[in-house]
């Protein structure tokens, strides 16, 4: 029989505010041992909740990016378990009117090769609520130690639909899902720190059945790479299970990335009776339309739609733009370049801006923000190359010092003598003459109408004017000459 | 409404995370019971289509900037904790 | 009247401080002298700090000395309960779960006090976690009534009402969520206001019923009632629940009398259980207003029946909830006997908390509980909203309503061991906080025994200053509030 894996993930993301959710004691990572407390985090007796509106707009823009449709009322619940980490021992969240509802995240699939697109899939969201993230337990020999740190940290959950079939499929999905994140300003969304964490729901059955099998949770997938290669053990050991006759068991699973195993947690003695109830200490969030239009004009344009504007726009090779979208500050810098260059030289900007500059600053180890080069600046490069003032072999001198010092492309060209000859047109003519006159065989080519022939004379005349010769003239020289000939 | 009779002690214990003892078990069980049954009346009241009232007052809205203030330093955060080490707070080893 | 300094009102001390003609470290001496007589037999306070509060009266009087006195409570001793927190003080809720815990901050009403140059004296013994009406539940004792030491003071704040009435505070803060301001305030005989929820901030209020909890003053006058008032009254960011409006000059508008003249009796409030003497003291009281020329109707709050009940079910509810947070972990009593977390729970709540909080915290877990939580919870709020549309109902027809403060006056420690029965005690003063409404419990008479009997009047919400006055009116023309009880 074949199977089909049915997957749903649930993703928190921190949302990146400079106060917590509830209280304005600072938000942070990697700070010492509870030093980002106050009465409140602490849930120390007699404090109250404040929300924070940055946390609000924020995952409110997160769900205008994602299609997902705004609720006009929102309000707080009460989710009630008592763990450790849990100051309240309860977490404010929202139980059945969350933030957002529905929308959907577009991924592509690995496509036939590196430089071939994939298939693009929508993935439809349940839900996107807002909450508090708890603090961090660390486990010793023989007790726990909490870091509260990180609690009441504003956290949003991003619901999909049981719709993502593989683990493939889930990659993508995180991908997109992250660089939307990111792109947005809502999260930085570091996995090792715990910025966006995963869980996923896997279960399988017969392809065909509309009906879903039982659902294994897979928790503690903390990075992209491990949330695809636990969810592909995970498949397998459902389908092994499957195989030898047995039944899968509805159960929570903890992957280890490192080993590539994953093991059964411990089953609760009680199921969860979670006891939600609205939060009388907070009062509802309502959402007027002028609200969600002001954030509105802040979204970015999401990354496959750029994509598909510099296809249209800029007629950029798939290749190009799988680099440049993906991360708005390098696409931003790119449009800038271009617009200053002519949509025309688009492509010559994309491939100065992936070939070149990221790889200055890849071995600079340097952020695009440090670049001394501006996005003007190289368009004016670009401009110089295709003028012939520049020619290609002299350009990439230019812009590596250009990186270096940040000056402007023709200043660094002219002082250090980079710039194509300025024509000495007898030299020209007569180092033209000698490269006729040494290619007889050429020669006869071009006479009798092979036009290519011609450019086995510019690598003479090239090397006789020591590469500072401009092409457009070099050309037009042979040809005056041949003609005459 | 449920009956008076359901109240489970064991499992709301649990719950509520109280380790009752038996006699207190066997005498909240009685007097909830009676608390319980005079509830029920709440069940003669008609309640179609009404509104239930979470806040007396109620506003929308009610929010802060987010601007980060001080906190309580660590000493004072962990002033009142029964065990801590290191400045972090200790409890038993947590299984999960 | 020359009154002992420790009986004094705030209004009179606060002219005597302007004047010069006291101190506030005499009065505060004064003030604990009198607590070292009496508080033995009385039992009001948990904690005293008698060097700090010394400490604060200097500086008080080093302020108006310095000619920059920060208004007319500055150098009164306030005395708190002990739900409410001071920073570096105490703050236990009468439970041994927080016997030992010392608040690193001021709840906003302290911070107010504390901008008025008020004194901050001691804490007050309560019913553990303000659950119970007769302050027998508190873990370290039971206070008793100064007027007879052998019954109870009320409850939950009966430590606020009983120091005021034994002078061993010039006014005291207490909490209200089913009538744990008014009902202490009935039995020992002094003013006690809840006001409208959200007009004062409930930041650093050790949480009971979040939807019902409300902070307020117990005082010898109504006077003073609205001079406290002032300075606890107004919005404060850190409670989102806390209202939004301009806040009027409240003894002012006392003084200047009541603009209303419509009284609403309201019929379902003397029914069986009402104690006689406390019925026909509520009766001469409308006569009063009669005689005043107010007009006098009855009228119908047809949902008192199912007060009780709703209150029981939000109440616990909301109690199983926030007092989920004591668990011995960041904080309180901590269990040595827990070999895991689980245990660590169960028992430290088990060992930290008294019969009361338990058998509510059981009650709370259970409406919520899976399956139970639309015929419970949700069903006791849309009573809730019958209940509210009752009491605006009757706004439309009078200004205020009069009624008694509760069923009975004090009763004998012991006396009511069923809780339910404990629980009727609340029957005339809950449906005002599930309603959000601002009552105030004024002396109104005592008992043949010689036990006080308290008046309740509910108002509009958020029209404290009317409701001040009204009672003011009954007040001037009775001398119930200038008798102290002998001890």
């Amino acid at each position: 029989m074949n199977y089909e894996a049915v997957i749903g993930l649930e993703v928190h993301v921190q949302i990146k505010t400079r106060s917590k959710m509830f209280t304005r004691v600072a938000s942070g990572y990697g700070h010492e041992p509870n030093t980002l407390t106050d009465p409140v985090v602490l849930a120390l007796p007699g404090v109250l909740p404040v929300m924070n509106k940055a946390a609000l707009d924020a995952v409110i823009k997160a769900g205008l990016m994602l299609g997902c449709e705004i609720a006009p009322v929102c309000k707080w619940d009460r989710k009630q378990y008592f763990y450790p980490d849990s100051p309240k021992n309860y977490q404010i969240s929202q139980y059945d009117q969350p933030i957002c509802l529905g929308g959907a995240v577009e991924i592509e699939l690995p496509g036939s090769a590196r430089n071939v697109m994939g298939e693009h899939k929508s993935i439809p969201l349940t839900r996107i609520h807002l909450e508090e993230d708890v603090g961090k337990l660390n486990h010793g020999a023989t007790d726990s130690l909490i870091d509260f740190n990180r609690a009441g940290t504003p956290l949003m959950e991003i619901v999909s639909e049981p719709a993502l079939r593989s683990a493939d499929e889930a990659f993508a999905y995180l991908t997109a899902l992250r660089a939307i994140m990111v792109q947005g300003g809502i999260s930085d969304c570091d996995m090792e720190k715990g910025q966006l964490r995963c869980d996923a729901n896997i279960s399988i059955r017969p392809v065909g059945q509309t009906t879903l099998g039982t659902k294994v949770e897979l928790k503690n997938l903390n990075s992209i790479s491990f949330v695809r290669d636990g969810i592909a053990h995970e498949i397998k050991r459902q389908m092994a299970v499957l195989a030898r006759g047995g039944t899968i068991v509805q159960e929570t699973r903890d992957y280890d990335g490192q080993t590539g195993a994953s093991q059964s947690l411990r089953s609760k003695e009680m199921a969860h009776d979670y006891r939600y109830f609205p939060d009388p200490d907070l009062m509802p969030v309502q959402v007027d339309q002028a609200w969600k239009e002001r954030l509105r004009a802040g979204c970015p344009e999401l990354p496959f739609d750029r994509q598909r504007r510099y296809f249209t726009d800029f007629q950029l090779p798939y290749t190009l733009t799988s680099v440049l979208v993906w991360d708005r500050a390098l696409a931003e810098y790119f449009e800038a370049a271009a617009c200053a260059a002519g949509n025309d030289k688009a492509q010559a900007v994309g491939n100065w801006i992936v070939n070149d500059l990221l790889r200055e600053l890849g071995q600079a180890g340097l952020a695009l923000a440090d670049s001394k080069v501006r996005p003007e600046q190289l368009a004016e490069l670009v401009r110089l190359v295709d003028t012939g003032v520049l020619l290609t072999g002299a350009a990439k001198e230019v812009f590596v010092e250009m990186f270096a010092t940040g000056e402007a492309p023709a200043a660094v060209a002219r002082r250090r003598g980079l710039e194509a000859a300025p024509t000495d047109a007898g030299a020209l003519e007569q180092w033209c003459r000698e490269a006729i006159a040494g290619n007889d065989k050429a020669r006869a080519e071009f006479k009798s109408g092979k036009d290519s022939a011609i450019n086995a004379f510019k690598g003479p005349v090239m090397k006789a004017a020591k590469g500072k010769a401009d092409p457009k003239a070099v050309d037009a020289t042979l040809r005056r000459l041949l003609a005459g000939d | 409404m449920p009956g008076a009779d359901e109240l489970d002690i064991d499992h709301v214990a649990a719950l509520a995370r109280l380790a009752l003892t038996p006699e207190e078990k066997s005498n909240f069980s009685r007097q909830l019971g009676g608390v319980l049954q005079h509830i029920e009346q709440l069940r003669k009241v008609d309640v179609t289509g009404v509104e239930p009232t979470a806040h007396a007052f109620p506003v929308v809205n009610v929010w802060a900037d987010d601007v980060a203030r001080p906190g309580l330093t660590t000493a004072a955060a962990l002033r009142n904790a029964p065990a801590q080490r290191q400045n972090l707070v200790v409890v038993p080893k947590v299984v999960e | 009247m020359a009154a002992e300094i420790h009986y004094q009102t705030i209004a009179t001390l606060a002219a005597r401080l302007a004047a010069g003609e006291l101190s506030a470290v005499e009065l505060m001496q004064a003030v604990i002298d009198r607590t070292r007589a009496v508080d033995d037999r009385v039992r009001a306070f948990n904690s005293r700090d008698e060097a700090d509060a010394l400490a604060q009266a200097a500086a008080s009087d080093a302020r108006r000395s310095a000619g920059e006195a920060m208004g007319p409570l500055d150098g009164i001793p306030v005395a708190l309960k002990d739900v409410i927190a001071v920073e570096g003080q105490p703050l236990t809720a009468s439970s041994r779960m927080l016997a030992d815990f010392v608040s690193p901050y001021d709840a906003t009403v302290v911070k107010k006090l504390r901008q008025a140059g008020a004194v901050l004296w001691g804490r007050l013994n309560l019913d553990e976690f303000a659950m119970g009406s007769s302050t027998e539940n508190s873990a370290f004792g039971a206070t008793h009534n100064p007027w007879d030491l052998s019954r109870v003071p009320g409850g939950s704040s009966g430590g606020s009402a009983a120091a005021l009435a034994a002078g061993e505070a010039i006014a005291t803060l207490g909490s209200d969520t089913g009538g744990s301001i008014r009902q202490p305030a009935a039995f020992c005989g002094v003013v006690g206001l809840k006001p409208s929820y959200g007009l004062v901030s409930r930041y650093g209020l050790i949480a009971f019923a979040s939807s019902l909890d409300q902070v307020g003053p117990f005082t010898r006058t109504v006077e003073d009632a609205a001079m406290l008032l002032q300075v606890l009254a107004g919005h404060d960011p850190l409670d989102s629940t806390s209202f939004t409006a301009e806040i009027p000059d409240y003894r002012a508008a006392v003084c200047a009398g009541p603009r209303s003249r419509r009284l609403g009796i309201p019929k379902e409030y003397f029914g069986a259980g009402l104690d006689p003497e406390v019925a026909a003291a509520v009766r001469a009281a409308i006569a009063f207003y009669a005689a005043q020329g107010w007009e006098i109707q009855e009228v119908s709050l047809p949902h008192t029946e199912f007060c009780l009940d709703t209150y029981y079910i939000i109440a616990t509810a909301e109690a199983s909830s926030n007092l989920a947070r004591y668990d011995g972990i960041r904080y309180g009593h901590r269990s040595q006997s827990a070999g895991d977390v689980t245990e660590l729970y169960e028992k430290s709540r088990a060992e930290g908390f008294g019969a009361e909080v338990k058998r509510r915290i059981i009650l709370g877990t259970y409406v919520l509980s899976s399956g139970y939580y639309d015929a419970y919870y949700r069903r006791a709020q849309q009573v809730r909203t019958l209940i509210r549309s009752d009491f605006l109902r009757a706004y439309e027809q009078v200004d205020a309503l009069l009624t008694p403060t509760s069923p009975m006056p004090a009763f004998r420690h012991g006396e009511k061991a069923d809780p339910l029965a404990m629980y009727l005690c609340d029957i005339y003063t809950i449906g005002v906080n599930l309603a959000g409404l601002p009552a105030i419990s004024i002396p109104g008479g005592f008992t043949q025994a010689g036990l006080p009997i308290g008046l309740q009047l509910i108002g509009r919400p958020f029209r404290e200053a009317e409701l001040l006055a009204t009672a003011r009116n009954y007040e001037q023309a009775h001398d119930w509030h200038q008798r102290r009880p002998n001890l």
